[in-house]
């Protein structure tokens, strides 16, 4: 009689390629990422980590009502999105603006849902920060936690009906795998052979609950293997390690048909949203820590500067340039009118039911009567 | 006696053949599989999915599977929230899933959260790229002796929720027509079976045999005409309700009974439109009766049709208390005949006493 032990003698090691200077560790194996690309993602990173700023500070001007940084995950964001292709249809859990940012979706458009105007993709039905684009295959943003997972296993399901090359990618935090639709949805993929590339990103704290917290278990990816899914642990902070794990899962995904789970550890620089204080749970000098010793930017920017790939003019630049197209963005947003009455009705189901119908037109007759109750930014 | 006995047969087959052209007695259970197979065997992107959910209804997807194979027939590990979610987002594909209704409170986030609300909050995004089509079907209620968590009516939960479409079938006929219906529709629809009522037989008309037939939904039927009282109800209930009639027109109570079909939308115009010829309204559910059903037809009534009422709304439903399991207390639990009986009685002013339970 043998029981398995609830812990290994050692600890699941983290496959990375960057050194904290930025120099590609011996013995580590790792594709060469090109200078176009290279280059892409660190501007990305960069327009991210300035976007996340911005707007983080347009919430506390009371601008717009909410907002979620993605700072310190800069690098799973756009590495990872630039490891898969457009075909790959993404279910977020909700800090991976970044895959957006990659495939195109531009500062107006972040800055138009956020404002909840008539050129937002959403109408203004959803809470800032939950973008969601068809034409970037980018599944809208829902607020409950880990309902994306088992929803990723029909999603991919229908992919592999289809015999598509692509795969779905699934987002979930550390705390999302605490959920059960993490267990339904690990283990339908697992049990469907549905092509889903599970990402944790494990980036130490869900809101005010530490990992240490959270389970007690090797952290998320020992997981992998209780629903038979392969799976591994990988530096989040390390662009180029996490552009080649998920470089190598897609293809296992893709040309196997069954689903991989991927921990990318990181750090959650930023407070869980516009919501939370996390300096009443954690100390300052931890955060602070994070933000410049751990940093994913600066440890790929002195990768890409030792190539001789990028100066610091350039870095200057970029940096004016994104924060001035934003500023002008989040003008212009602001600016634009809000969509329409009658969006408030659409959608609930596909055509327009009767009482609705009535409850519109009742509406607006109550406008025409009250016409200077009714707020003028407002188009009938 | 061989002769005869062939002789016999063959006129009961012919009968039968002939019996068939016009109408069939069928089960509700043998309506929903028929209803099933015509539709999957119309469009190969329907397809079912769920758990085991018992002998012989076992029997009847196993006939399905082997129809149609293990690509549009699914069964599924064990989780509610699996089942749902999974589905909710498989693309072009409708959908037909199969849980224990009863078990519905295990995935009632992606039930409400996810397939009610989602095109809407993504502003129809989500559903032009995947379908929204998706009825989550299966046993709701009490089905006797079941205890308090296998008894639950989800009728009212479900109904309050916009972005969901809602019926409740009765006969076979209803359930033919309503189950096409709701695979036909894009939006997505929980449909509330009962237990008991899959072995009941009913007569079907050619109509409804026929694999065209649908019923629209948001659409009550009057299954009896009356003028004295009108009683709405609906799955298992509109067989209490018409018994209860029977008995009321030997007291001289002529009653309407209303069979809703549709929970949400609910079909408020027919409804105060047979209260307003009769002045009188009972309502009947297998529900609790807090923020139930019958507290949503009254309201309608007394906003659409006040003046015309001769006396108070009455409502009938389960008690408020948790299903008991034992029989005596099940039985005391949930309307039954004389209950509905005395109601429409001291609807009609012909009972003087108050007290429910008399």
């Amino acid at each position: 009689m043998k029981f398995i032990s609830e812990a290994a003698d050692k600890r699941i090691p983290c496959y990375r390629v960057l050194s904290d200077d930025g120099y590609p560790i011996a013995g580590s194996r790792f594709e060469q990422v090109d200078k176009e690309t290279a280059v892409k993602m660190y501007k990305s990173m960069v327009t991210l980590q300035i976007m996340d700023n911005i707007f983080y500070e347009a919430q506390r001007q009371g601008r717009i009502s909410f907002y979620l940084t993605s700072t310190g995950e800069e690098a799973i964001n756009i590495a990872t999105a630039a490891a898969l292709t457009s075909d790959d249809v993404i279910l977020p859990q909700y800090r991976e603006p970044g895959i957006l940012l990659w495939r195109g979706f531009t500062l107006q458009e972040f800055a138009n849902q956020c404002f909840g105007n008539s050129a937002d993709y959403g109408k203004g039905k959803q809470m800032p920060i939950h973008y969601g684009s068809n034409k970037h295959n980018f599944f809208t943003i829902s607020s409950p936690i880990a309902t994306q997972l088992p929803q990723a296993a029909g999603v991919a399901y229908s992919l592999k009906m289809d015999k598509k090359e692509a795969c779905v990618v699934a987002f979930t935090g550390d705390g999302g795998t605490s959920e059960g639709d993490f267990h339904a949805g690990l283990n339908f993929a697992a049990v469907m052979d549905a092509p889903v590339l599970f990402i944790c990103r494990n980036n130490g704290w869900a809101i005010s609950t530490p990992i240490s917290e959270q389970f007690r278990s090797d952290g998320v990816v020992v997981k992998g293997q209780a629903y038979g899914i392969r799976s591994i642990r990988v530096d989040g902070n390390d662009a180029l390690a996490v552009y080649n794990t998920i470089r190598a899962a897609r293809e296992m995904v893709i040309h196997e048909q069954k689903p991989v789970l991927v921990e990318a550890l990181s750090y959650r620089v930023g407070h869980h949203s516009t919501s939370d204080d996390s300096t009443k749970y954690r100390p300052v000098d931890e955060i602070e820590h994070w933000k410049t010793a751990r940093n994913p930017l600066a440890r790929f920017r002195k990768w890409v500067h030792k190539n001789g790939w990028w100066t610091d003019d350039e870095e200057s630049e970029l940096r004016g340039s994104i924060r001035k197209q934003l500023l002008n963005a989040i003008q212009v947003a602001e600016k634009m009118e809000k969509p329409v009455l009658a969006e408030m009705f659409s959608d609930v189901y596909d055509d327009l039911p009767s009482n609705l119908h009535e409850q519109e037109k009742s509406l607006r007759e109550t406008i025409k009567r009250h016409r200077q109750d009714y707020p003028t930014d407002v188009p009938v | 006696m061989l002769i005869f006995k062939n002789l016999e047969q063959g006129i009961r087959v012919i009968a039968s053949r002939a019996y068939s052209y016009t109408t069939k007695e069928m089960t509700v259970l043998e309506a929903l599989n028929s209803a099933l197979h015509e539709e999957m065997s119309a469009d190969p992107k329907v397809f079912l999915m769920g758990e085991e959910v018992g002998e012989y209804r076992g029997a009847y997807k196993v006939r399905l599977l082997k129809k149609y194979g293990p690509e549009r027939v699914l069964d599924t590990p064990i989780t509610e929230k699996g089942v749902i979610g999974w589905r909710r987002s498989c693309p072009r594909l409708n959908e037909v899933e199969e849980i224990l209704n009863k078990y519905m409170l295990q995935a009632i986030d992606h039930i409400i959260n996810s397939a009610a609300k989602s095109n809407y909050m993504s502003a129809g995004q989500i559903s032009k790229y995947f379908a929204n089509t998706i009825i989550f079907r299966g046993p709701n209620g009490a089905a006797a002796g079941v205890g308090a968590q296998h008894s639950h009516w989800y009728a009212a939960w479900c109904g309050s929720c916009p972005g969901l479409k809602v019926l409740a079938p009765y006969s076979s006929e209803d359930a033919r027509g309503l189950l096409k219906a709701a695979i036909r529709d894009p939006d997505p629809v929980v449909f509330l079976e009962n237990e008991l009522l899959y072995g009941e037989s009913f007569t079907v008309s050619a109509e409804a045999l026929d694999s065209s037939f649908c019923l629209p939904i948001g659409q009550a039927k009057i299954k009896r005409e009356g003028k004295d009282v009108t009683i709405t109800a609906f799955s298992k209930m509109v067989g209490y309700a018409l018994q209860a009639a029977e008995i009321l027109v030997k007291e001289g109570i002529n009653a309407e009974v209303i069979n809703l079909r549709s929970i949400r939308p609910l079909d408020r115009s027919n409804i105060n439109a047979s209260v307003r010829r009769t002045s009188r309204l009972v309502t009947i559910e297998e529900g609790f009766p807090q923020h139930g059903v019958g507290a949503e037809i009254c309201a309608s009534i007394l906003e659409e049709s006040f003046e015309h009422l001769d006396a108070p709304v009455e409502r009938i439903a389960v008690a408020d208390v948790p299903m008991p399991y034992a029989a005596n207390l099940e039985r005391m639990a949930v309307p039954q005949i004389d209950d509905i009986v005395r109601d429409v009685r001291r609807a009609c002013y012909r009972s003087s006493l108050l007290a429910a339970a008399a």
